[in-house]
């Protein structure tokens, strides 16, 4: 379903990613790991239409998302680092214009948004402004909007940050949940082992821009002879900790942080 | 076009929902139509020009229409910020057609709170020359709201975060709004000052607003309607499609 060959991606002197291969199977959740400023979010980007490859191959559901853009924008939900609701309007309203940008026919539309904020536990709050939802509610109806115009594949980019146990659970079980009745393809980002542990059928570990592993859980962690999957990726990845230098948009969502009272 | 519906339909709901914003936004005009018209009254009068109250109105509606436009398109800034600008861009649809969505919403919005300030105004005391002349003057008020709508998206797409706000508020938008003769006539000026305002098309739509809603006996037109209505098509024309080029440049 999702196919990288020898992806390369150059910022001026810094190879953010560094001849990255994966195949990721129909149905199947691929985590991807890795300390911060590894090249994830940057190989998410090359993913997703976001960011053109310096060279390599991608294929998306047999498509080259440069070259056929739109319509391999229309076989992928994502769900971004950051929020990216309306919150002034309803949860609701955020799935509407989410569908009608998708091109989801007003029936199948509104019949899928029911199904989904129910499975999500959100359908009673459907008609209130999404700034009044909690962090954990925000990031279920992400996720709901994502899988709202049925794609094969749902990135999501570090989607349990900054959430409680209890919400992360409970998202996982909703992700898992549509994964194996739909069948959708999962391609994850998280800085949790526990829960790539838990939830991903298979792992990709990136450092300094390279795939350092790929394989089951277990696997993994028999490679590097280590009980948890924390300590084989502390065993991969070394203990040293990565400073990312704070980029435009870092600053930028500080800045947000401090104007919306943290509310965000 | 459902595209663009949805995206127009957003603007024009969150506009109806921030109602204290609404009522906040009235504030600086009515400052402006009550201190300066009456305040300014009794020496525009000495000076031969008639009432100053009904000479500042159109003024001070051209205003609104011009802040509430040229904001709904920086409003760009504080989608991206809080991350909605992404959900419409990776969406696959035509980034036109999100432009042509934001544009529309944003300058519907600076038109309806235009009409809110016109009839504040004729709350307060202002009386148009006829009947007709409210709907020849929101004519004006449309193509006011498109052009600067258009100038503020193509601002927002080009800054990347909050902080060159203050930048444009004080170095365009404010020179913008005083350089229009909003507040004084542009007839008798010097030789600077009449060409400097001749460069701000804001102008044109505050001498068209008064062309059609002050009475032929009261007010001159500085440019003569035509020549208005032909700039801001001219100009809005040029700026929509170069806020579509800069929103097409947007980096995600």
């Amino acid at each position: 379903m999702i196919y990288a060959r020898n992806l390369v991606k150059t910022f001026g002197a810094v190879t953010a990613v560094n001849d990255v291969s994966f195949e990721v199977a129909p149905g199947e959740i691929f985590a991807f790991l890795g300390p911060n400023g590894a090249g994830k979010t940057t190989t998410i980007k090359m993913l997703t239409t976001m960011l053109k490859p310096t060279s390599g191959a991608i294929e998306l559901d047999g498509l080259d998302p440069q070259k056929k853009q739109n319509e391999a924008r229309k076989r992928f939900g994502i769900v971004f680092q950051d929020p990216s609701l309306d919150g002034d309007l309803t949860a609701a309203e955020n799935m509407e214009i989410h569908g009608v940008l998708y091109h989801v026919p007003r029936k199948q539309r509104h019949h899928r948004t029911e199904e989904l904020l129910k499975l999500f536990e959100l359908w009673d709050r459907r008609g209130d402004q999404v700034k009044k939802f909690s962090g954990g509610m925000k990031r279920r109806l992400e996720i709901a909007r994502g899988f709202l115009h049925t794609p094969k594949i749902l990135f999501l980019d570090e989607p349990t940050l900054g959430l409680d146990p209890q919400s992360r659970n409970q998202l996982w079980n909703h992700v898992k949940k549509v994964n194996e009745a739909e069948g959708v393809t999962v391609f994850l980002t998280t800085h949790y082992m526990d829960e790539a542990d838990r939830v991903a059928h298979r792992i990709g570990v990136i450092d300094h821009g390279k795939l350092v592993a790929q394989g089951t859980p277990s696997a993994i962690k028999e490679q590097t002879g280590t009980v948890t999957l924390e300590d084989a990726f502390l065993a991969l990845t070394g203990s040293t900790i990565r400073d990312e230098s704070a980029g435009s948009a870092d600053q930028m969502r500080q800045f947000a942080r401090m104007w919306s009272g943290g509310k965000r | 076009m459902s595209v663009i519906y949805i995206l127009w339909l957003r603007e024009l709901k969150r506009y109806t929902r921030s109602r204290s914003q609404i009522v906040a936004s009235l504030g600086q005009p009515l400052l402006y139509l009550l201190v300066l018209g009456f305040g300014l009254g009794p020496v525009f009068k000495r000076a031969g020009y008639g009432s100053y109250f009904q000479f500042i109105a159109p003024g001070v509606i051209g205003m609104s229409v011009l802040f509430s436009s040229i904001f709904s398109g920086l409003g760009l800034l504080w989608d991206r910020q809080f991350g909605f600008l992404k959900e419409t861009l990776v969406a696959p649809v035509p980034r036109i057609q999100i432009m042509i969505g934001r544009t529309l919403g944003g300058s519907t919005t600076a038109i309806l709170q235009g009409m809110l300030v016109t009839l504040v105004c004729v709350l307060a005391g202002f009386r148009p020359a006829s009947f007709y002349a409210i709907p020849l003057a929101l004519g004006f008020m449309v193509l006011i709201a498109l052009l600067f709508a258009a100038l503020g998206v193509a601002i927002g797409s080009s800054l990347q975060d909050m902080q060159g706000f203050q930048l444009i508020m004080n170095f365009l938008v404010m020179p913008i709004y005083f350089l229009s003769g909003a507040m004084f006539p542009l007839s008798n000026q010097g030789k600077v000052l009449t060409f400097v305002t001749a460069l701000d098309p804001l102008s044109y739509g505050i001498d068209g607003m008064r062309s059609v809603l002050l009475s032929a006996a009261t007010f001159q037109p500085a440019f003569g309607t035509l020549t208005d209505l032909a700039v801001l098509i001219g100009v809005g024309a040029i700026l929509l499609v170069f806020g579509a080029y800069r929103f097409s440049k947007i980096e995600i």
